[in-house]
């Protein structure tokens, strides 16, 4: 059905637009007096002092969590990067010389250029060993190189794991932080 | 008063002195102040914050060294010349489109006195058409010789603005002069300082009201501002004839800008606003010069900030909008305010 438009017809004072533009000064003005003296209604965060915060769940630079003797949790099992739909992790796995944990990575690469920051790594990851909930952005580089980023700097942002860890086997377990794996299973 | 025993010497520093002060210090400061209010201005009008980073230590105020760095990050970047067989024509023409505007402010008068006004000449607001209308052959080059779509287009369109609203502003102070019966500036401002009924100061705005928004519409669209800036047009021509132009050539483009900017506030304060004449004050003591070159200072300032709030409260007009405006609203208004002028002059007997 067709909607009827009701056109305002302009009157001859509203044609001659001296009045309506005297009209115009006026609000601009007013606006330009409440930004300078009153209340101001400017609601630009001025960005490098002041940020907003972001939600718990952004997705921001990854990093490797810790065990809670300051070890990385990670036990290279590859399935970030197998779950990765970008390829961007490379892991060298190695033997511990615990025994319990049998493989953690000597490499830990991840490119985050080629990253699209879908979180299918923390998803995947067993041991709650990658996140991405740094609330870091990706800084720019000048090189394509130095955004790939390693062991060393993931470990940088490292968060202490909130998954259970260690477990009934193991020597190091101390009471109160860790919990072991029997009292879960 | 003498600075030399010799009159050629003691005219020549006398212009040099009158020339520094009003137009290197008045006009070209406040032209480069203009750079940042206008950003500023704007910025508050539509609730931003606005220029507020550059810093000399902790210092900000607000942005304004931001009116000090613009030209330092202008000299630093590449001075770009595009593929064009007519590199010396594209060089000149912010030149030719900047010395015109800097120059009419020679005839202007800043003060009470034949010795107020940089170069006296009976010639007055002619030398003024005369010269800002060279204004467009710096447009013209400048757009034919970027050899770029945008910029040709810019220029077809700032030529044909231009002369459009050169013949209605020419009309529209036509009335003026009628009145004054001079085109002499300085004359044209003592003849104001007369009273109308008794109360009135004879400024032009109250003998010329309907002149006096034709002027300031006319001047508006001649500098091709918005609401009238079809020329540049950043949403249809990148920034018309200005788009090839970069580094201090694009600074000098804008900085004529502000000049003309400020020369319409100085020429509307002259012909509408009584030039230095203060209401009820008269006497030639140094402080009361001082005070009415004071005054006409202020009433140019009043007349840029009007331009600078009309330029952020209207939207744009089309091109054609424009043309038609300037041909079939404003010459019109113009010719019917000449004829009631001289019906009104005539009934009165004044001249």
């Amino acid at each position: 059905m067709a909607k009827l438009v009701n056109r305002i017809q302009p009157d001859l004072v509203q044609q001659s637009y001296v009045v309506e533009i005297a009209r115009g000064l006026v609000i601009t003005s007013r606006a330009f007096v409440r930004n300078l003296f009153g209340k101001k209604d400017i609601v630009t965060v001025q960005y490098p002092e002041d940020r907003r915060p972001y939600t718990p769940r952004f997705r921001g630079k990854h990093l490797l969590t810790k065990r809670d003797d300051g070890q990385v949790r990670c036990v290279a099992c590859m399935l970030c990067a197998t779950a990765c739909p970008a390829n961007c992790i490379t892991i060298v796995a190695s033997e511990h010389e615990d025994r319990d944990i049998e493989k953690f990575p000597t490499q830990f690469e991840i490119d985050l250029l080629k990253c699209i920051y879908c979180g299918f790594c923390e998803e995947a990851c067993p041991c709650d060993a990658i996140r991405m909930d740094s609330g870091v952005h990706t800084l720019p580089s000048y090189t394509r190189r130095d955004q790939k980023t390693g062991k060393v700097d993931l470990l940088s942002l490292a968060k202490l794991s909130t998954a259970s860890q260690g477990g009934e086997f193991r020597a190091t377990d101390h009471e109160g932080t860790a919990h072991g794996r029997s009292s879960h299973h | 008063m003498q600075l030399f025993t010799d009159p050629i010497l003691n005219t020549i520093a006398w212009t040099l002195i009158k020339f520094a002060g009003f137009a290197l210090v008045f006009v070209m400061g406040l032209a480069t102040v203009l750079t940042w209010v206008e950003r500023k201005y704007s910025a508050l009008i539509q609730n931003r914050p606005g220029p507020n980073r550059a810093n000399v230590g902790k210092f900000r105020l607000g942005g304004l060294f931001h009116m000090l760095a613009d030209p330092i990050k202008m000299l630093t970047k590449e001075d770009f010349t595009p593929d064009t067989p007519n590199p010396i024509m594209f060089r000149m023409a912010p030149i030719i489109a900047f010395i015109p505007a800097l120059m009419v402010f020679a005839v202007i008068p800043f003060g009470p006195g034949d010795n107020a006004v940089i170069a006296n000449t009976e010639l007055g607001i002619l030398f003024i058409f005369a010269i800002s209308s060279l204004n467009v052959y710096g447009a013209v080059m400048g757009s034919w010789a970027s050899n770029n779509k945008w910029s040709l287009m810019g220029g077809l369109r700032i030529t044909a603005q231009m002369i459009s609203y050169e013949v209605a502003i020419g009309l529209v102070l036509c009335g003026v002069f009628m009145i004054s019966g001079s085109v002499d500036l300085q004359e044209i401002v003592v003849q104001q300082t007369q009273t109308l009924f008794g109360f009135l100061p004879a400024w032009g705005i109250f003998t010329q009201p309907a002149a006096f928004i034709l002027y300031l519409a006319c001047a508006i669209a001649e500098n091709k501002r918005a609401p009238f800036d079809t020329a540049e047009a950043e949403s249809e021509l990148t920034a018309g004839w200005w788009t090839e132009y970069s580094s201090m050539n694009f600074a000098v483009l804008a900085l004529s800008e502000f000049i003309e900017i400020v020369l319409i506030g100085c020429l509307g304060a002259t012909l509408f606003l009584g030039g230095w004449h203060i209401p009820g004050v008269s006497g030639d003591t140094p402080l009361l010069i001082a005070l009415q070159i004071g005054a006409f200072l202020l009433k140019a300032v009043f007349l840029v900030w009007l331009q600078m709030t009309i330029r952020w409260t209207l939207p744009r007009f089309r091109y054609d909008q424009v043309m038609r405006l300037g041909w079939r609203i404003m010459l019109p208004a113009a010719l019917v305010n000449l004829v009631l002028t001289g019906i009104a002059l005539t009934l009165l007997d004044r001249r």
